[in-house]
Formats: structure tokens, sequence, C-alpha cells
């Protein structure tokens, strides 16, 4: 009786003529594709994290998981996850913060100025991180820096910036912040500026105050485009390599050395690739979790907006 | 009269340079090393074919820097002589080794010729990623006008090395060709010194006061002695090599078939302690960002009075119309520690040699060849010695001529410096696969003695350094 009937099946899905049978696998083939080559490198990179894989050595053998083993047992190890972790999360919240302020002030100052303030703003965007980081290098220089000049205004002299470790972080987070703020305020901006106008209509028609429409429509109707401003940000914050290396190759001592840098030094310096992938593939690990969870949350945000969950 | 005392002193310099470098050297050119003479009588006619590989096309990747800004210059001659095309690129030296290191690594032969410091090219070797260039020198394939032995001998032999980790440089294989060489001295601007009543330091203990007292000289963001301070070799091989070698100091000594670091040892740990208060109390305020270009930077715009760094960054920096401070330089030369009981015979600059190297995967040997002898022929470094700044020529026969003597002859203490310092300059590090990761950490631990109390003593921070620099260095085995 089955048998009957997968042979009708068979002789029905004959008749479908061969282009429409096969358009379904052309459609999916090229992210099929692409997949695949976005899989064959990260596949590699963890065949490698088992190898002594290095640039001095002929050839590499499998050596288990002792790459891991080894990193897990680095202090080194631990503080390039809290360094990466301090980074991302203090630019991107300062870049968030930011953004979000002046891409609300520029939205109400629909007027000449902010268009002109608009083109303005994206110019940090426009700038190679590396560039950017050589400009702010020599401004913050002590002996010919332009901040050096205005901070002795205020009697502040040879502020060390960069060069000490209490102050390095800080350092690099500004330069970050100045590069990438104009990135949000874009996103926001555009999120702001695609809000409908009914629900403010009807709160200036109550008498709703400026706190009232900020907190219970702006707020929670921006929040999906605040999401993907944040996942995007976070994402390359927790990578960043361009303006720490730049200003100073990690240190003082090991002060910058994040993850990425960290891999960089083992990988491309010391030339042992097979123990830095490990520090890669957990970049990798921490982004995707708070990828996932900001996704997730920015789903939840995007129904509460259209109001189809409380 | 500056001039004649000048030519007087370049003939000492000479004199010196042939008789103390080969001296100095470590050890002669043994069973791997090339000889010049065959070449001569291979090709006595001296009619030497440049044409032989009229048509290929050879890729070249330089860091961009005095030498190879003066061989792009002369690309196209190099190429209507020879009819070899090449692509030639250049990088700044901040990621240069980085890229480098990825190239050589992929053995694809995308490169066929390369710069190269000896300290990298013990890696490189190791890795054989460096072709031995006694395949060439001596044979057919080399033009009887390029002298081998016209190389200066402490300069030719840092290039040579026979795999060994722990054994000195000037035996084995010939991994590279000098390009230019530097010795690390004193630089100091005279008007600055003068107008604070500083006489130019000849000890370490002269230098220290000097540049504690002329910490901000001029203001905020003026300091006494510029040095490097980055988180990388770069950092460790210049100033605070020659110093630590004048000391008395060793990187490693081979014992029981194993390098062993001595960076703990009490000569080294006195040396760090004074570098550390001289860094801390006479150097730039953002020492722990600088890299030369910063140092020479400072010096040319007359925040910084002094610089130790190599003698060329002092002197690109006086030449006409390259800086704010130009013409107002003079050199000194390593600052000796007298307190503990050196005297200017001890003094020793470390050495750095830029070279040009040969990958070992290139497809284009013969060509690559052709263009590494054109570019370190005598006529050439004459050329780039003499127009284009090249001070630090190689070349014996360089230094002796008089347009090179003349066009050099303005720069105060130049020659005397130069002269005495190259007696006994040499390469102090001990020649190891692991010399990148080794300084980088010995970088890492100075910047940390500098900017932050990590460390109890400077003995604890050496301490700690030598278990990672012989934790680095532990599955080298030496013969």
């Amino acid at each position: 009786m089955s048998a009957e009937k997968t042979t009708v099946e068979k002789s029905e899905l004959n008749k479908v003529p061969f282009s429409t049978r096969v358009r379904p696998y052309l459609i999916v083939a090229p992210s099929l594709i692409i997949t695949i080559g976005i899989m064959i490198p990260f596949v590699m990179a963890i065949w490698y994290s088992l190898t002594n894989y290095s640039f001095k050595l002929p050839t590499h053998k499998f050596i288990w998981i002792d790459n891991w083993v080894n990193m897990l047992g680095d202090p080194s190890f631990w503080k390039a996850v809290k360094i990466s972790l301090e980074y991302g999360v203090i630019s991107t919240a300062v870049e968030m913060l930011l953004g979000l302020g002046v891409a609300i002030l520029l939205n109400n100052l629909n007027n000449g100025l902010s268009k002109v303030l608009r083109v303005l703003l994206v110019f940090p965007l426009m700038i190679a991180p590396v560039t950017a980081t050589i400009v702010w290098q020599l401004m913050l220089n002590s002996s010919v820096g332009i901040v050096e000049k205005l901070l002795n205004i205020f009697g502040v002299y040879n502020f060390p910036w960069a060069a000490a470790p209490e102050t390095a972080m800080m350092t690099v987070i500004m330069i970050d912040v100045w590069i990438n703020t104009a990135f949000i305020i874009l996103l926001v901006l555009a999120g702001l500026q695609s809000l409908p106008k009914s629900p403010f209509e009807s709160a200036k028609i109550d008498g709703g105050s400026a706190w009232f429409n900020f907190t219970n429509l702006t707020l929670p109707m921006l929040k999906p485009s605040l999401y993907i401003a944040l996942l995007f940000r976070l994402m390359a914050a927790l990578q960043e390599y361009a303006v720490i290396f730049a200003l100073t190759k990690g240190g003082p001592g090991d002060a910058l050395m994040s993850l990425s840098l960290t891999a960089y030094q083992k990988g491309f310096k010391f030339q042992k690739f097979g123990a830095a992938i490990p520090f890669i593939l957990v970049l990798w690990l921490i982004i995707n979790v708070a990828a996932k969870r900001i996704v997730k949350l920015q789903r939840n945000a995007q129904k509460q907006a259209a109001g189809l969950e409380e | 009269m500056r001039k004649v005392l000048a030519l007087t002193m370049v003939a000492a310099m000479v004199a010196g340079m042939l008789t103390g470098c080969s001296s100095s050297a470590p050890a002669p050119a043994a069973d791997a090393a090339p000889a010049a003479a065959p070449a001569a009588s291979a090709e006595a006619s001296g009619d030497f074919d440049w044409k032989r590989f009229d048509g290929e096309e050879i890729t070249v990747l330089f860091s961009e820097h005095t030498y190879s800004d003066a061989v792009e210059e002369k690309l196209n001659e190099f190429t209507e002589k020879t009819g070899i095309k090449v692509n030639y690129s250049s990088m700044p030296e901040g990621n240069y080794f980085e890229k480098l290191n990825v190239e050589l690594s992929s053995h694809s032969g995308s490169i066929d010729v390369f710069m190269t410091g000896a300290y990298q090219s013990w890696e490189y070797a190791t890795a054989g990623n460096l072709e031995p260039l006694e395949n060439f020198i001596g044979t057919d394939l080399t033009s009887p006008d390029w002298n081998y032995d016209d190389f200066i001998p402490g300069v030719i032999d840092a290039l040579k090395w026979d795999l060994v980790p722990g054994h000195p440089v000037g035996s084995g294989s010939q991994w590279a060709l000098p390009m230019g060489w530097e010795v690390n001295i004193l630089t100091y601007n005279k008007k600055i010194l003068e107008a604070n009543n500083i006489e130019p330091p000849k000890t370490a203990e002269d230098l220290l006061e000097a540049s504690k007292a002329l910490k901000e000289f001029d203001g905020s963001g003026t300091y006494g002695l510029a040095v490097r301070g980055l988180p990388d070799w770069g950092t460790i091989h210049p100033a605070y090599m020659s110093l630590y070698s004048t000391w008395g100091a060793k990187d490693f000594e081979i014992e029981d078939g194993k390098l062993v670091s001595k960076v703990n040892s009490p000569e080294a740990v006195a040396m760090t302690e004074y570098w550390v208060d001289l860094v801390k109390n006479g150097g730039a305020p953002q020492w722990a960002t600088y890299g030369w270009e910063m140092c020479g930077a400072d010096l040319g715009a007359g925040k910084a009075a002094m610089m130790w760094d190599a003698d060329r960054g002092g002197y690109t920096q006086n030449t006409p119309g390259s800086s704010a401070e130009a013409g107002n330089m003079a050199f000194g030369m390593v600052p000796y520690p007298e307190s503990a009981g050196k005297t200017e015979a001890d003094m020793r600059s470390n050495l750095w040699v830029w070279s040009m190297a040969m990958n070992a995967d290139s497809a284009k040997k013969e060509a690559a060849w052709y263009f590494m002898q054109y570019f370190t022929s005598p006529e050439y470094m004459l050329w780039a010695g003499v127009e284009k700044a090249c001070t630090d020529t190689p070349r014996t026969s360089v230094l002796e001529s008089e347009e090179y003597k003349n066009s050099v002859a303005d720069a105060e203490g130049y020659y005397d410096a130069f002269a005495t310092v190259s007696k006994t300059a040499s390469i102090f590090f001990t020649a190891q696969p692991y010399f990148t990761e080794t300084t980088t950490e010995w970088a890492k631990t100075l910047q940390d003695l500098v900017t932050t109390d990590k460390y109890a003593s400077v003995q604890d921070a050496m301490d700690e350094l030598k278990a990672t620099m012989d934790e680095l260095v532990s599955d080298l085995e030496v013969e």
C-alpha cells in the first residue's frame, strides 16, 4: 500500500517541470556557498588550535587540547578577557548614551544647523581607525600636542594618557568614542525618524510632558533600533584591535593586552598560530553569547513596539 | 678647519673599523662563508651579462627607511640595465615584520627579496625562509665589480650564523647582505645644553645628572633624554642593550647544553636600576608610547635635549631643512658607568644592520640575486651614501672615498663617535630563534618598572623576567 503511494507521489513529482523543482536549490545555493565559505576557515581554526602550528616549524602535529589547557592556566589570558570586556562594555555604553543624546537633540533641532551637524558628525567614520589614532597620539603628546596645551591652561601638566597603566584604558576608550559615536547617532536618528507621528500627537493633546513622551513613547518604540546599534557596536568593540595597537601596542606592560592583541602577538609576532587561535575562539564565544542575548532582546522589543506583547 | 678635522677622523675611523671591527667580530667566517675571489676569476674579462635574466619579474618588499627610499629611486635604472621588472612595495616599520612573517610562512614565494635585520634573520633562517647567499656569491652569477671583501668585516659577519642557538654570529651561512648599519650613540642639542650650562655627557652618571637637570628645560613637555619605550624588541636593542653590555651584563649564557637567561645578574640589575631612574626622571613623560620616530621628532623639534638611539636617527634630524633644530646637533658616544669601574675602553654599542635577504621559496632566485648585488654594489652604495644620506655605509671603499667624506664632514662629533664606537660595536644579543618573544617580555618588564609599582624591586622584576625567558627558550638544544 505504502509502496503504491510512493510510486504515485514520485510520478506526480516527475510531472513538475525540472526548472521548478530545481528552483529552491538555486535560491538557497548562494547562501549555502557563503555559509560553507565562512565555515571552512572557522573549522580550520578549531583544527589548528589543536596543533602546534607555527611559522617557525616546517610541519605541525596534533597536540590534543594542550593549547587550550596552556591558555586557561595562563594568568595573562584571564587578564586579556577582563581587558576585552572592560573595553567593549565601557566604550559601547558611553557611545550608546552619547549617541542617543545627540541623536535626540539633532532630531528635535530640525533646522539648517542640524543638517550641517549631521554631515560633520559622520567624518570620524570616514577615517581609518589607525589614522584617527595616530592623529590623537600627536594631539595627546605632552611635547607637541594641542591637548597638553589646553590642559596647561587648567594647571594640568604632562598628563600621561596612554603612557601610564592607570590612564591607558581611558585614553583608548576616548579615541574609540570619538570614532564610533557617530555610528550610533546615525542608527538612532534613522530610528527616531521612522517612528509614527500619531502617538506623539495624541500625547500632545493629552498634555504629556517631554519626559513622559520620552520614557513611554520614544524609548519603547526606539528600543529595536537601539538594540541593533548596541549589537553592532558591542561586537566591534569586543574585537577592537586597531586603536590599541596603533597607540600602545598593548602596553604599558600588559595594561591593554586584550584578547585580539594577545592573539595577534602570539600568532603574527611570535609566529605561534596554534597557541594564538584559542584566544580568538574564546573571543568569538563571548561575542556569540552577547550577540544572541541582544538579538533576543531586540526581537522582544520589536514585538512590544508593535503592540504584540506586553 | 672643521672639515680638515673631520677628514682626519674619517681616516682614523676607517683604519679603526677595518682592524677593530674584524678583531671584535665574534668569529672568522667558517666553512660555509662565501669567498669573493672566485667571482673575480670567473668573470675576469669584466663582460658580465647583466641582461641574462631579461624579461623576468621579481617582487620586493621593504620597510620604509632612508635605505629603501634610495633603492626605490634607482629601480628604473636597474630595470634598464638588467631587463628585470621589479614589483616594489614598502610599508612602515611598525607592522613590517608581521606582514613579512605571514608572507614568508605561506611558502608561496610571493616575495623574492625583502629587508630584514640580523636578529630577525635568526628566526627566518631557523624556519628555512632564507636562501643561503653563498649559493650565488663567488659564482658566475656575480659581477666581478661586486666585491665581497669590500664589506666591513664586522658588518658582513653579523649576517652569518650557523643556526646553533647560543653560537655567536660570524660563522656559517651568509643569510643576508647589509644595506646600512647603525651604532647607538648619544646625540645632543648643543644649543640647549649650552643654554643650560651643561657639558655633553660622557659617563652614565653625567647623563643621568644632565637628563634630570634638563627636565622641563623649556616648560611642560620638554625633557632631557629621548629613548624608546614601546613594548617590543625595538626598546631593548638600541640604547638599553648598549649600556647593558657596557655595564658588563649578558642576556644569555650556555649552561649544561641549555641557554640560561642572565638578566638577573648583579650587573644587569644595577644597569636596569640606573635605566629606570634615567627614564623616570629624565625621559619623555609618555616614554611608554615612544618608538624611534617619536624620539627623533622630539629631538628635531627641540623638545628633547638629547637622544640615545641609532646614530643616523640623530644625523637625519641635523641635515639642513629636516627639522626645527637642524644644525644644532652634535654627537657623543656611549655613556659608560664610571661607578661600575668602566672606562671609555669599555664602551659597547649594540649593532643594527638593515639588510636584504632572499626568500628560500622564491622561484626567481637568479633574478633576485641580480637585484641584491646591484643594490649592494660599491657603485650604488657610494651614490646612496653621498646623495641619499645613507651614511652608515657597509662598504670600506665608500668610507674611504673623498666624495663620501666631504658629504658627511659637517656633522660635529659624528666621525669621532662613529670611529671610536664602531671599533667595539657588535651584536650583543645571543643568537637564538626566540629573539622576538624574549625581547618583548624584556621591554614589558621595563615598562612595568617605569610606569607601575608592580615589583617591590628591580631585582624581583629581573628574577621574574629571567624565569620567563628561561621558559621561552627551554626547548632549544645548544650543542
